[in-house]
């Protein structure tokens, strides 16, 4: 622990534009500012020995904050055992980018591709950033925040194939079901509820 | 002997033309529901693009919505083939954020769960393993151990297969009676098995031939790509969480790291075995030395409810339970990452709190992801037939890619 925070003050000596970033309750954290993300990453990887890039983690701030998404990356160096937390806010909410670190890391290629999956984030220089989780054609990006929890319903994938295939296709029911037994109830009523209330059996699922 | 003039007539694609292929996402051997895009040139793969996401269920999005313990049961099933160590990785991770340190008797219990999963989930890799290669006896020694040892899951958590073990500062219920015993009884008797699948595989002509300098990572491609756990290990890279970041009291058990040379599939499979068997080494040393106490935090008042019988009689506990059932486990708002070293790689999570019993943000960092990330890599160049043997070399489960 002591090494890694070592690391930090070093760190913050070496790049004027890092700032210390609040709120870590384990490994070294700093916020770097995206233009100068990459020559810093390149940085860590190539000078400062941090071998792998573990984890991209996006996230969204909610739909009032400024800047909405960041992306939060995990470096590990593996001589050391030390992790690095860097965080690095997405300017523009409305088209959130960041610059691509798959020419430093390969691991970045589809940690990106989920980035951008889940919340929309681009990354620029990434060699083909598209949908990894949901199916290409999906329009939405699920993980963000104005986003709910039950979904929202969207034709079903390769509706081309439907008349090909000769045979009724439809959606598995979200309650009941060929192995649930029903109480008569509706799901609601009979299951724990999550946070997210604005969709029932009784109003129709959202489709914007 | 067919005329050169009816092979064209078969085949009316253009001589030199590529073949596409779709293999999966089902498929015996991709191990769940992976799809791999394969493009050949006759037998020899030109281009494999995998296709994941079949078994995404949005997990991320259900932990934004449920409080800490809630979310236990859904660890289960990441890599579902070894859920008892998921349970763990999740637990510390959430106790790290909160700056929770659990009774001695809790880590213990925890580490044996750990490596009991790791044995489990090794036992199935390899015994699939030898069914990719073509060797199908070995997964009848295989299952049948792990079906004693489920049976001992099931003595400890209720369930053999979805365990959810774990609780935030704690775990569900203390070990049963003799339980131990019969876990050092199961540990005594598989060394019988795994010499038995040693002498079965490790030196059988044709598992050589189908895993020996097959899909070779080299030390800076498994890095590169973020490998972790038994694939690093294979290609030389002697990292291992356990040691070099040991959590749960991994620093008082003696155990060695396994490290491959090459980092083909037989590496692979070899680093494997060795565990098992390092595995046995520290279940047997965590069960000797099991230290008596509490199996929770009992003065983390505002994450681990009161026993039941505290409950019954007391009001102050009544109003804990209750706080803690609606509420959830209250955490300080803050970030944390901690990657365990579980049986399929590290097993990460990233929780951002703003405090309460919810996280704001979670994120899963799957081995198995990054696992298959490599394969557009190192799948071109080989034959169709090495595709089996590559996927079981890289022992990973859906659950965990597609969360």
């Amino acid at each position: 622990m002591s090494s890694e925070h070592a690391i930090l003050t070093r760190l913050l000596e070496s790049f004027p534009f890092l700032t210390e970033r609040s709120g870590s309750a384990d490994h070294a954290a700093v916020n770097v500012p995206a233009p100068q993300f990459a020559a810093f990453a390149a940085a860590l990887r190539n000078a400062w020995h941090f071998d792998m890039l573990t984890d991209i983690a996006g996230c969204d701030w909610g739909e009032s904050a400024t800047p909405r998404y960041s992306a939060i990356y995990h470096f590990f160096n593996t001589a050391s055992s030390s992790y690095l937390r860097v965080a690095c806010d997405a300017p523009a909410a409305d088209a959130p980018e960041l610059p691509s670190l798959t020419g430093l890391y390969s691991s970045a290629n589809w940690f990106e591709r989920e980035a951008f999956d889940m919340f929309g984030i681009r990354f620029k220089g990434h060699p083909a950033l598209s949908r990894i989780l949901m199916w290409d054609d999906y329009p939405w990006h699920p993980l963000r925040k104005d986003f709910p929890l039950a979904g929202r319903a969207v034709p079903l994938p390769a509706v081309d194939a439907l008349p090909g295939a000769r045979t009724r296709i439809e959606a598995v029911p979200l309650a009941g079901g060929p192995f649930v037994a029903s109480s008569g109830n509706t799901m609601h009523s009979r299951e724990p509820q999550g946070q997210d209330q604005s969709w029932r059996e009784a109003t129709p699922k959202p489709t914007t | 002997m067919p005329s050169t003039e009816t092979l064209t007539f078969v085949s009316d694609a253009p001589p030199g033309e590529k073949m596409q292929l779709n293999m999966g996402p089902s498929h015996p051997a991709t191990h769940g529901v992976l799809r791999l895009q394969l493009e050949l040139d006759g037998d020899i793969i030109t281009r494999c693009d995998p296709v994941i996401g079949y078994l995404h269920r949005g997990i991320e999005k259900l932990a934004e919505n449920m409080h800490y313990n809630q979310f236990v049961p859904y660890t289960d099933r990441l890599d579902y083939l070894a859920p008892l160590a998921n349970n763990v990785a999740y637990a510390i991770a959430v106790e790290k954020l909160a700056h929770l340190e659990v009774p001695p008797r809790c880590q213990a219990i925890r580490v044996v769960c750990c490596e009991l999963a790791r044995i489990s989930s090794h036992l199935l890799g390899l015994g699939v393993y030898g069914m990719d290669t073509g060797a199908w006896t070995i997964f009848m020694y295989t299952f049948t151990e792990r079906e004693k040892l489920h049976s001992l899951f099931e003595e400890l958590t209720g369930a053999r297969f979805t365990t959810s073990y774990t609780r935030i500062g704690g775990v569900g219920r203390d070990i049963p009676d003799g339980w131990l015993e019969r876990v050092v009884k199961f540990c005594d008797a598989l060394p019988r098995t795994i010499d038995e699948i040693d002498k079965l595989l490790t030196l059988n002509k044709i598992f050589l031939d189908r895993t020996k300098d097959i899909a070779p990572v080299s030390k800076e491609l498994a890095l590169a790509y973020a490998f972790t756990g038994a694939n690093l290990r294979a290609s030389g890279v002697p990292a291992d969480l356990r040691k070099d970041r040991p959590y749960s009291g991994y620093e008082n058990y003696d155990f060695d790291v396994p490290v491959g040379t090459v980092g083909d599939c037989y590496d692979r499979y070899l680093v494997r075995m060795e565990e098992l068997r390092q595995s046995l080494r520290i279940v047997k040393q965590a069960a000797a030395k099991m230290p008596d106490g509490l199996w929770y935090a009992a003065e983390a008042k505002k994450i681990f409810p009161p026993s039941k019988a505290d409950i019954l009689e007391n009001m102050e506990a009544l109003v804990q339970n209750f706080m803690l059932t609606v509420e959830g486990p209250q955490m300080p708002a803050g970030e944390v990452y901690f990657e365990a070293e579980n049986p399929k790689g590290a097993l990460g999570f990233f929780i951002h709190s703003k405090g309460g019993g919810v996280p704001w943000r979670l994120h899963i960092r799957g081995g198995s992801f990054l696992s298959l990330g490599i394969l557009s890599k190192i799948v071109p160049g080989h034959y169709l037939t090495d595709v089996t043997a590559i996927l079981g070399s890289l022992d990973f489960v859906m659950g965990e890619c597609d969360r």
